[in-house]
Formats: C-alpha cells, sequence, structure tokens
C-alpha cells in the first residue's frame, strides 16, 4: 500500500452537471464513513449509499471516510469516480470494478461500414454520452487524447471504459482514440475487453507504430479470449506520418480506414491552418491516394466552427470531391449536414439508376457490355452505380421499389 | 378538513381556508350554476368630474381603497421578474401593520422572495396565484399560513369572474398611464407589452389602484386598461427594472438535444398533416420552444405555407414570421422580448388578447380549444399521459400553471420535454403531482423518442411513415430506468395539504402535500 492513503476523482468546478466528485480517505479502524451531498438526494440517496457500500466491498474496504459531491452522475460514472479515486491511492494496478448491469449486446461491424460522420466527445465529461447517439454519427469517439487533461487520463480511462460497458452507443459504431505512446497502450488494457468496435490511434507516423497497438491488441485478445477484434483507424498528422501512409494502411488487416488530422500537420510543415487549405491539400491527396491503394477508407479532419453551417457542407464537398468518405464532427448538429452530404446526391442517383438498370437488362440477356444509349459502361463505373443505388435504397433517398416506378 | 378521491383518483380537501371545496369530476364534467360576481355599483359622481383620479402616493391609495386585515390584494406579472410595484406594496401594508392579507397575483417570479418574509411573519397569510422557486419551496415545507390554491390564467379569470375570488383591492402596474387611468403596456420606460392579466381584476375588483411611472396627459392610447374602471392613479419613480421585465433579446437553445426535440416536433407536426395553409399554433417561450418555431419557419417556407393565426407569448421570431408574411396574425398573450413590444405598438397585425379571450373556461368558447397545436413544457409525465408542471419528482412545488392548463384543449397538444434532467426521470410512473389529465394530452416528444397517447389513433396513423422515432411512452420510460436507475419516492407528510390545484372550470384536481 502507498503512504498517501486520501485522493479525490472527478469534477465539482461550478456548473458540473451529471457528474460527481469523490473523495476517499483509508483508516485504519472505525468502519465506512460515508458524506453524501447530492443534487439528486431525495430521489437517489439509498442507491448511491448502497453503490458506495458495494464498491468497499469489493476491494474489501473495512474502514473509510468516503464523501461524495454529486451534480446527478449516473451510476457508472459513481462507480468510475470511486474506482479512479481508489486506484491514486493505491498505486499498483487493481482489478477493475464492473458492477452490473453489464455489457450491451456484442454487434461487431462491417470493414467498410458507413463512416461518414464521426462525433468526439472529451472522454473526462459524462454528461455528454447518454444522448450522443440519439444524434446518429456513423462513429462515437470517447476521447482519451487531447481533450483530456493529462492530469485526468487515469479517471477518463476508468469512465470511458465504464460507458461501453453501461451505454449502448448504437446505432453508431464505438470509438476510442487512445493516447500516444505507453499511455495508449495502458488505455488499450481496459478499453478493449469493453466491446469497442475501433480504436483511433493518433499521431501515427510509421507501420512501426501501427504494428505495436494492433500487437497489444492480439496480445489483450488472446489473454481475455475475445472473439472481435476492433478495428484501427490511425490519424496521420505529420508530414512523415503522410510519407508513410501506406505503410501504415497496410501494417495490419485489422485497419479500416486512414483519418487525417490538419491541426498537427500544420503546425509540424510550420504555417498556419487556412480555411482554404491550400497548405494542406498535397497532404490530403497523398493521404487520400495511399489509402484507396491498401482498400481502406479515406477520412477527412474535423471542422472546427460549430457556428459555419454553410462552411461545413462546402467543405464535405469538397472533401468527397478528392476522394474522401467522412469528416470528423465536434458538435452533434453537424452530423446530419456530413452524413446528407456524403450521401449521392439527386443527379448522382438518377445516373446510377439508369445504369444499374442497364446492367440488369444486360445481364438477362446474358451480355457481357452493358451499355447505355450507344455508349458502353466501363465494369468500374457499373460497380461505382451500383454501391450508390444501395447507398441511396439504404438510406430512404429512393424506394427500395423504384425500379417498379421507373 | 378531510380528503375526498375525485375524479382523477386524486385525494384533494373538502374545504380551502375555511371555504367549501368541489372536487373535480371530470374533463366538461362541472356545469356551474347561477350568476357571475359583480362588484358594487359605482357612481360617477363620486370621482373628480375633471378625471384627474391622481393621489399623492401608493401608501395614500391603498388607505382610500379600504386596506384593513384579512383583504384580497390583486397583483399581475407583466412586469415579470422585473417587478418592484408588489414588493412595494407589500412593504407598505407591512409598516401600516395589516395581517392576514390573501396575495393574489396572476404569477410570481424569483424578485417576490422578497415576500418571504412577510409570509413567515403573517402579513400575508396565504398565497392563490403561483408559487415560484422560493415561494414554492416555501409552500413546500409547509411553513405557509393558510394553504395555497394554484390556477391556471384561465382559472384565474374563471375565479374572479365566478366570484370564487373577490378582490378588494387590484394594484395594476402601467408602463404608461394618464391620471383618469386609462392604461396601456406597449409604451414607456417599462414597456411589458400588454396588461391582459389584469383585465378581469379591472372590471370585477373592488376597487382599483393604476400605477404608473409614465404619467402622459389623457388620453393614454390605445387603453388597454379602462380608466372608467379605476378608482385611483398613482405616480411612482420606478415600476420595475426594464432589463428584467423584457429580455432584449430571448435565446434560442443551444442543447443539441433540445434542438432535437424541437426538430421532431417541427417534423411531427409536418407529418401529421397539421402543417398547412391556414393552419393556427401556439408555443412558449422556453428555449426549446423557440427553435421549434424556427424549424416550422423553414418548413413553412419551403411548402409556402402560411398560418393564420400564431399564439404568443411573442418573441423576436414570431414578429419575424409575421413580417415575412408567415401568418396573417399574432394574438398575443404576453410579450417576452423588446422586438415583441415593438410590433405590438406598431402592427395593427399583431393583437393583444387576455385570459378572456384565450383561455376562460365559463366564457362562451375561448381561442386555446381552437388551436391546431400547441407546444408546451412538463416537470414530468406519467405512462398514462398524465402530466404535471408545478412539481418536480423531487417532490417541491417549484412552478405556477400559466396558461398550461388551457392550452391543452387545442386540437393537437404536445409536450416537448428531456425524458430526464441529470439523473432525474421526467417520464415517471405516476406523476407527483396531476396538473394536466392525460384525455388532452396528445403527443410526448423526447430526445429518445416520440410517444402518441393511444387514444389518438389518427395520429398514430398519419405519422405511421414518417421516419420519426414512434415508440410506447412505456419503452422510453424503461430506456430512462435504465439509465438513471429506479428513484425513490419523495416523503409527504400526507396530513398536511400545503396547497391545491385547480382544473380550469374551479374544481380541485390534486393536493400538495407538505414534504418531510
Amino acid at each position: 500500500m502507498a503512504e498517501k492513503l486520501i485522493a479525490s476523482a472527478g469534477n465539482n468546478i461550478e456548473g458540473t452537471r451529471s457528474d460527481c466528485f469523490i473523495t476517499i480517505e483509508l483508516m485504519q479502524s472505525g468502519g465506512i464513513k460515508l458524506n453524501i451531498s447530492s443534487k439528486v438526494a431525495s430521489l437517489f440517496e439509498n442507491s448511491i449509499k448502497s453503490q458506495i457500500l458495494d464498491f468497499c466491498k469489493f476491494y474489501k474496504i473495512k474502514s473509510a471516510n468516503i464523501s461524495i459531491d454529486d451534480f446527478g452522475a449516473l451510476p457508472f460514472t459513481i462507480s468510475a469516480r470511486l474506482e479512479a479515486a481508489y486506484r491514486k491511492i493505491m498505486h499498483d494496478p487493481i482489478e477493475a470494478y464492473l458492477p452490473g448491469p453489464n455489457l450491451p449486446k456484442i454487434i461487431a461491424t462491417d470493414k467498410n461500414r458507413l463512416r461518414r460522420s464521426r462525433l468526439y466527445l472529451p472522454g473526462n465529461e459524462p454528461k455528454f454520452f447518454p444522448n450522443a447517439s440519439l444524434h446518429k454519427p456513423d462513429g462515437i469517439i470517447l476521447d482519451l487524447e487531447d481533450s483530456v487533461h493529462p492530469a485526468n487520463k487515469e479517471s477518463a480511462r476508468i469512465l470511458v471504459r465504464n460507458a461501453l460497458r453501461f451505454l449502448d452507443f448504437s446505432p453508431s459504431e464505438r470509438m476510442v482514440r487512445i493516447n500516444q505512446g505507453e499511455l495508449g497502450l495502458e488505455d488499450l488494457e481496459q478499453i478493449i475487453p469493453q466491446n469497442v468496435n475501433l480504436i483511433l490511434i493518433p499521431k501515427c507516423e510509421s507501420g512501426e507504430d501501427l504494428k505495436l497497438v494492433a500487437a497489444k491488441i492480439d496480445s489483450i485478445c488472446e489473454d481475455k479470449k475475445l472473439k472481435h477484434k476492433p478495428w484501427l483507424m490511425p490519424i496521420i498528422e505529420s508530414a512523415q506520418g503522410i510519407e508513410n501512409a501506406y505503410e501504415i494502411a497496410t501494417a495490419s488487416n485489422l485497419v479500416c480506414a486512414l483519418a487525417i488530422g490538419l491541426e498537427d500537420y500544420t503546425a509540424d510543415i510550420g504555417v498556419e491552418r487556412t480555411k482554404e487549405g491550400n497548405e494542406s491539400l498535397y497532404a490530403r491527396l497523398a493521404l487520400v491516394n495511399a489509402a484507396k491503394a491498401a482498400r481502406v477508407q479515406a477520412i477527412d479532419t474535423v471542422f472546427s466552427d460549430v457556428n459555419d453551417m454553410d462552411g461545413l457542407q462546402k467543405s464535405v464537398f469538397e472533401a468527397k470531391s478528392i476522394g474522401f468518405e467522412g469528416k470528423g464532427c465536434i458538435h452533434p448538429r453537424q452530423i446530419p449536414i456530413v452524413n446528407r452530404a456524403f450521401l449521392p446526391n439527386e443527379k448522382e442517383i438518377e445516373k446510377a439508376k439508369q445504369i444499374a438498370i442497364a446492367f440488369e437488362a444486360a445481364e438477362k440477356k446474358g451480355l457481357g457490355v452493358v451499355a447505355l444509349g450507344s455508349k458502353m459502361i466501363d465494369p468500374p463505373v457499373v460497380k461505382r452505380a451500383l454501391k450508390i443505388v444501395k447507398l441511396a435504397e439504404e438510406n430512404q433517398l429512393i424506394e427500395k421499389s423504384w425500379r417498379n416506378e421507373s | 378538513m378531510r380528503l375526498m378521491e375525485n375524479a382523477a383518483g386524486r385525494f384533494v380537501p373538502d374545504e380551502i381556508n375555511g371555504e367549501g371545496a368541489i372536487p373535480y369530476q371530470g374533463i366538461n364534467g362541472y356545469k356551474p350554476e347561477g350568476r357571475k360576481h359583480n362588484p358594487k355599483i359605482k357612481s360617477c359622481s363620486d370621482y373628480p368630474t375633471d378625471g384627474n383620479k391622481l393621489v399623492k402616493n401608493l401608501k395614500t391609495a391603498l388607505l382610500k381603497a379600504g386596506l384593513r386585515d384579512g383583504i384580497t390584494i390583486s397583483t399581475h406579472h407583466h412586469l415579470r421578474n422585473g417587478d418592484l410595484l408588489t414588493n412595494q406594496v407589500f412593504d407598505i401594508i407591512h409598516s401600516l401593520g395589516i395581517k392576514n392579507v390573501r396575495w393574489f397575483p396572476s404569477a410570481s417570479f424569483p424578485c417576490h422572495s422578497h415576500l418571504l418574509k412577510y409570509l413567515e411573519d403573517g402579513t400575508i397569510n396565504h398565497i392563490e396565484g403561483s408559487m415560484n422557486g422560493p415561494l414554492g419551496e416555501f409552500t413546500s415545507r409547509g411553513k405557509m399560513k393558510g394553504m395555497g390554491v394554484l390556477r391556471s390564467h384561465g382559472g384565474r379569470y374563471q375565479a374572479i369572474q365566478d366570484g370564487e375570488v373577490k378582490i378588494d383591492i387590484a394594484v395594476i402596474a402601467a408602463p404608461t398611464a394618464d391620471f383618469f387611468g386609462n392604461a396601456t403596456g406597449d409604451r414607456g420606460k417599462s414597456a411589458c407589452g400588454l396588461l391582459g392579466f389584469a383585465l378581469a381584476d379591472s372590471i370585477y375588483a373592488e376597487n382599483v389602484i393604476v400605477a404608473t411611472d409614465n404619467l402622459v396627459p389623457f388620453p393614454c392610447l390605445p387603453w388597454q386598461i379602462q380608466g372608467n374602471n379605476v378608482d385611483y392613479v398613482v405616480e411612482v419613480d420606478s415600476l420595475g427594472d426594464p432589463s428584467k421585465i423584457v429580455s432584449g433579446t430571448t435565446e434560442v437553445t443551444k442543447s443539441p438535444d433540445r434542438l432535437l426535440i424541437a426538430e421532431y416536433v417541427a417534423e411531427f407536426l409536418d407529418s401529421a398533416g397539421i402543417v398547412k395553409n391556414g393552419f393556427s399554433f401556439q408555443a412558449g417561450a422556453g428555449g426549446t420552444n423557440l427553435a421549434f418555431a424556427l424549424f416550422l419557419k423553414e418548413k413553412m417556407k419551403q411548402k409556402k405555407i402560411k398560418a393564420r393565426f400564431i399564439r404568443g407569448g411573442s418573441t423576436k421570431y414570431l414578429v419575424e414570421m409575421l413580417e415575412e408574411g408567415l401568418t396573417d396574425y399574432i394574438l398575443d398573450g404576453q410579450t417576452f422580448d423588446l422586438e415583441g413590444v415593438r410590433s405590438m405598438r406598431e402592427n395593427p397585425n399583431h393583437v393583444n388578447t387576455s385570459p378572456f379571450t384565450s383561455y376562460n373556461y365559463h366564457g362562451k368558447g375561448n381561442f386555446a380549444s381552437m388551436l391546431d397545436a400547441v407546444v408546451l413544457g412538463a416537470t414530468e409525465v406519467d405512462v398514462n399521459f398524465n402530466a404535471n408542471v408545478v412539481s418536480h419528482s423531487d417532490g417541491l412545488l417549484l412552478h405556477g400553471i400559466g396558461g398550461w392548463q388551457n392550452c391543452l384543449f387545442s386540437k393537437c397538444t404536445i409536450l416537448a420535454i428531456p425524458s430526464f434532467r441529470d439523473r432525474i426521470p421526467v417520464i415517471v410512473d405516476e406523476v407527483t403531482t396531476l396538473v394536466g389529465p392525460a384525455e388532452l394530452i396528445d403527443v410526448i416528444v423526447t430526445e429518445r423518442g416520440i410517444a402518441i397517447n393511444p387514444k389518438r389513433k389518427d395520429l398514430i396513423k398519419a405519422t405511421k411513415k414518417s421516419g420519426l422515432p414512434i415508440k410506447s411512452i412505456g419503452e422510453i420510460k424503461e430506456e430512462v430506468d435504465q439509465l438513471c436507475g429506479k428513484p425513490e419516492k419523495p416523503k409527504f407528510d400526507k396530513s398536511k395539504v400545503v396547497a391545491v390545484v385547480k382544473w380550469v372550470d374551479g374544481t380541485i384536481l390534486d393536493s400538495i402535500f407538505a414534504i418531510k
């Protein structure tokens, strides 16, 4: 046991909501003494009390003074804050405290599923977690990296782990952005067993970086006998990373996409990031090319002006036009715009429908060549058209029965 | 006092502050008999022939009006949280050693927590109207001497008109008035829009005092309050704090979850076929409701649809719709921002209304029931669609009813609410206090989905293919319980009724018990 026997975790700054601040002081004797102050005491005081006592029982804590300043934290947050405070006292690794109710049912995701929008949620801010999926981003990123203060890295890791275990983020893909380096590998220990669909690896510079993470995941999965491994989305944020983009994309068959992060990239090449983005054009095109060569998705950076919806839409159209398939979101209101803009537009759908009909007619007649009027259609064009039609059907842009109508 | 069970299955007292009380008998169940209340006949020979009813100060006016122990004093909330006048009135009453006053405001605001000390020392016996914030908590803790009575805006008009509440002195804050007592709220440094909440008082109170901080030469036009009903006029330095009377601008919510709710409401109304040329709607000034109006506006513009009228609480957003030709009229009951006040003053199609025209249940009809749709909030809704707007799940009384009960009579009543606030569930098994009976509540829109009252088969059918997340209310509740855990019940002292909730017809719908 460590020398310092008192520690705190959580938030209690003014305006805190859906979180709590917990202080644990381990004592030699005297039993468990609780000091509960809660905004929701009249409805949940007993529930909070029994949760803390259960926690003490789990870690065999016999004597302690535990105080909680609660601002309507949900149970998964309370247990995360308890564990985080206890970990600070204990230093050494301890067993994870994972009370029920359990894991949402495991749904592995498809490697090529739509990843148009991914919503970043700061990993130490539980108030954003329960409702994020209601805005229907293709992916929700619980972020342990840049949005978490260095002092809160472990608290956030425990909180994110509990959120993955307790919350159902469907229909969104469950994503976590881990930290760089050693810290990131420690993140994986907690995160991987909790049914995460995709890991974002920040500031990825080489195939080696990627392989380190993949190997760690392999060993955890083997250790815990986990069937599903998460997909990997390396984020390339430096000149070196761009040079190695293809190597990174092909370093593991778990890589499903390459993403680009432009704040760090522009800093790395020593220029300001502009709205026009001329400074990053080469990097973005290079990344798209590397991704396509490796047969993985190319994912664009975030659009950071949450009030400029027109600018966002323009930026998505631009990204789509050069081959990107997704964009980062930092506010839920950006999601519908991004999702819609990455879907095919009316003109594209109309053309695709014609090609699809011509293709089906040719197949029926046993013809090897698809023609539209007097024009021959190349096989890759046919393939793209069929993909567009399928996307349009799946997203209710056209009725499934459109063939009967036309 | 004993408790009896009413038609909604709630236990309510058989008397209130010594007077008999009628239990709720169902929607349209109670039909009163007899005639309306009337104040005594007055003669113009008792008033100055030159029309000048100015007296020296508020104290003089109150004394001339017969201030004494045990009387009923009415005030109004059109100055909202900027109201200084009501506090001044009770400072005077207290300084004269008057006791046991029944305060009959049309609503109370946090600024009125100044009056807590007068509730403590017996200057005020009890409040009939609304008990917001600190006044509500004071009531909930069982500290008020008499029993509180909560009424809707329409219910207040009904209670005055039926003689249930006889007002001895009405004090009307008038942002502009003349010495004869004609008064308007649409101009002056304390401009608030309109004075509709004081209309009944001006007609039925025994004594009417108009207090103004902007005295103009006769005639004051428009005369929202007619001087012919007024006994005394007082000039004061200031009625209140203009920045708290109306906000400079009202702000739409920035919360993504509330925006989602607002968007769902607009989508729902459109899918249900309610948004069409000539339709009408009402939405309050809460952040979610404002956002709803903006989403609806976009839809109306896209589809080139024009409303016949919108009922306010008006804000700059409704004013823009009027000025952009998206509605023929705003029928306004209350003005929330400076743009609303300006529009009411300048635009003849921005019309002021009152609880008489809009909400009064004992009138020959009212506007609220004619609306195609209304969007309201709530503190709780239960799985049977009963709703609460006055107390929270923790049992504390914190809000008034406002026009909420009256609005339930619209053709499509939508409650737009989050399914939980922090850890406090909003969708519950049984409401803490019944304020809105399930029969009148058609749709609950939350961020987790939309629940339609099973009675509204037409709405269920119309929106079946809308693609909206339509769920049963039980499903939404289950999701919330899963997140929050099962709450305990607040502990009440069931022997102590601290206030009652009246239905729009004057019967008693529910009791509020002291919190332990």
